[in-house]
């Protein structure tokens, strides 16, 4: 199978899963008790059975689940995910675009500091296997795995914040932001995203240093490795263009399926630092039981793990020459 | 692999002595964990109280002591019904394939793809926040790995001999999967069940930090770490003490799960 023809099988998988994903979120929510029109009937003396019943009819709750999800999707294809319910009655879209730059880029940021960090102590433990460094390295990687992050965000506001305080706790900018220079804004914002982005590389960091050693260590195992090795190649060059090039073919993967636990990651720690992002805009939507922008932040999710994914697998046909160059069969 | 046994050791210390204190906590903590007392309100650590009060008063030992009984509950319960699906599952897509294993893995391909934080959170938030439902909704969105491994573990085994032995000999078919077929199955069945259930216990204590877990006044790690929260500066020791008290134990499960792979896996074992 050539890639291409990969690649197009992959993307009409993809929209079968997305359309699976829509399915059972649209079910689990709406089958769940408690509804969005609770906040405004059950729980307010003031109204009865009849506004309840009127207020189902305007958001369309009352007619069967599927005819609402057929509802729902011919709109969500037109990139319409309805208003929200709650306050200010804007447009989901228009609430997601507004978040979505804040936390694609910490997540961004995070992931390129996690594999800058990670691929060199990852291939040191592997080369030097049980060496005093791999065996640090092991024990920080166990703490880094129990960690819970929204602890370390604590410890970090503790110790940053209260104690030496030189970096801001919460909040994307200051309240002198619109009066800073360029430079200055640049440096605010840094000194805002700081301990975020911190706790994002820690937590994520341990599993990809894990990973890497993992996947050197199996391939410095390999017949070619000792081939190279054996015809008298340096051990750097056997190491970084024979062992590294292999080992990072799996990563590639591990990047697109990471996608779901960043963005569920930024729920915790956004909400924690009072960042403006989609974590927080989702969490905000949960406790307000607000359908629509529920809904559309679980889409969101969806089509963001999803493009991970396919980015992942095109990051893998493009780098393993074997899947580039097609095979001969 | 003198170093992986200790490892091993320190696992089955932290995991066995944590759920020890769980089950022993009337015995162990000196306070009732929910009775206020206005006269100790945020009282730092001292000899009367070992690790401070809270806001309330509350004795933060007696309430961490406590709160080991939901983490313990966590890790079994949710683990349980995660690793129960699995295994029904699992078997049923690795005996017959086909179709059923075709259907199967696609609906674990679909819930691996989901943002499943976002999943447990929205529905917790619909259904009224308790301990029980924390446990089923995290079991309900974890039990792909154990399908995976046990639908490998299937396929290479109902081709076995003493399977077709079985079958002549006029097995039932539950009996095929569940006497012959699983217990062979089961040893990365316990590895994935011991690290579930130290992701479990996060899991818990993050929605519980986030106020959609465990409710007041009923201790757990992640609830006192929300309130600990509001007073960090005043107090820190109401965020310091759970926050350890989580990575202990989470440590102590992935210490157990990791090493137990390594002594199950005979793979890695000839190193």
């Amino acid at each position: 199978m050539s890639g291409m023809k990969l690649i197009i099988t992959k993307l009409l998988w993809l929209v079968l899963i997305f359309f699976g994903i829509t399915v059972i979120s649209f079910w689990v929510i709406h089958l769940a008790p408690g509804s969005p029109t609770d906040l405004q009937t059950t729980l307010n003396p003031m109204a009865g059975a009849g506004a309840r019943a009127r207020l189902e009819k305007i958001y369309g709750l009352d007619k069967p689940l599927h005819i609402q999800y057929f509802n729902w999707l011919k709109r969500i294809v037109r990139f319409d995910f309805g208003q929200s319910l709650s306050g200010d009655h804007r447009p989901v879209w228009d609430k997601i675009k507004e978040r979505l730059p804040l936390t694609l880029s910490l997540n961004l940021i995070s992931m390129f500091l996690i594999l800058v960090i990670s691929i060199p102590i990852g291939i040191f433990s592997a080369v030097y296997q049980n060496s005093w460094f791999d065996r640090l390295m092991t024990i920080l990687v166990f703490i880094g795995f129990a960690i819970p992050g929204f602890w370390l965000a604590l410890l970090l506001m503790l110790c940053f914040g209260i104690y030496w305080p030189i970096l801001p706790i919460s909040g994307l900018t200051s309240l002198d932001f619109p009066y800073l220079s360029f430079w200055g804004k640049l440096v605010d914002l840094a000194k805002h995203l700081a301990l975020p982005v911190f706790v994002f590389t820690i937590t994520g960091l341990a599993g990809m240093s894990r990973f890497m050693r993992t996947s050197m260590l199996e391939v410095l195992r390999q017949d070619f490795i000792l081939t190279a090795r054996a015809k008298g190649l340096p051990g750097h060059v056997v190491i970084f263009k024979h062992g590294l090039r292999n080992a990072l073919l799996p990563v590639i993967t591990i990047l697109g399926l990471s996608v779901p636990g960043l963005i569920g990651g930024s729920v915790i720690i956004e909400s924690i630092f009072a960042l403006p992002g989609l974590g927080q805009l989702f969490y905000q939507a949960v406790m307000a039981r607000d359908y629509p922008l529920i809904m559309g932040n679980l889409v969101l999710g969806a089509i963001l793990t999803l493009a991970g994914n396919l980015l992942a697998d095109i990051g893998y046909a493009l780098a393993d020459p074997r899947i580039r160059l097609g095979s001969r069969d | 692999m003198k170093n992986r046994n200790w490892l091993f050791i320190l696992g089955i210390v932290i995991v066995g002595s944590m759920s020890l204190i769980a089950l022993l906590a009337p015995i162990i903590a000196p306070y009732d964990p929910t009775s206020l007392n206005v006269d100790a309100i945020l009282a730092p650590p001292s000899s009367k109280y070992l690790l401070g009060t809270d806001s309330l008063g509350r004795d933060v030992f007696s309430r961490l002591v406590y709160g080991a009984r939901v983490s313990l509950w966590v890790g079994f319960i949710a683990v349980g019904i995660s690793v129960g699906i699995g295994i029904f599952l699992g078997l049923l897509a690795g005996y017959f394939g086909g179709i059923i294993d075709e259907i199967i893995m696609r609906f674990v391909d679909i819930m691996l793809c989901f943002p499943s934080f976002f999943l447990i959170l929205a529905v917790i938030a619909f259904l009224e926040p308790s301990l029980t439902n924390i446990m089923i909704v995290i079991g309900l969105t974890s039990w792909m790995g154990v399908t995976r491994l046990v639908r490998a573990e299937t396929l290479s085994l109902r081709q076995r001999e003493f399977i077709l032995a079985a079958k002549l000999c006029g097995a039932r078919l539950w009996r095929i999967l569940f006497v012959h077929i699983l217990p062979n199955a089961l040893a990365p069945v316990l590895v994935s069940a011991t690290l579930g259930a130290a992701s479990a216990i996060l899991t818990e204590s993050a929605l519980s930090f986030l106020g959609l877990g465990v409710q007041p006044p009923t201790p757990s790690w992640g609830n006192m770490l929300m309130e600990g929260k509001d007073v960090l500066e005043i107090a820190p020791w109401l965020s310091i003490f759970p926050g350890l008290c989580i990575l202990f134990t989470v440590l102590g499960y992935n210490l157990l799960g990791e090493t137990l792979r390594d002594i199950l896996d005979p793979r890695l074992k000839q190193k």
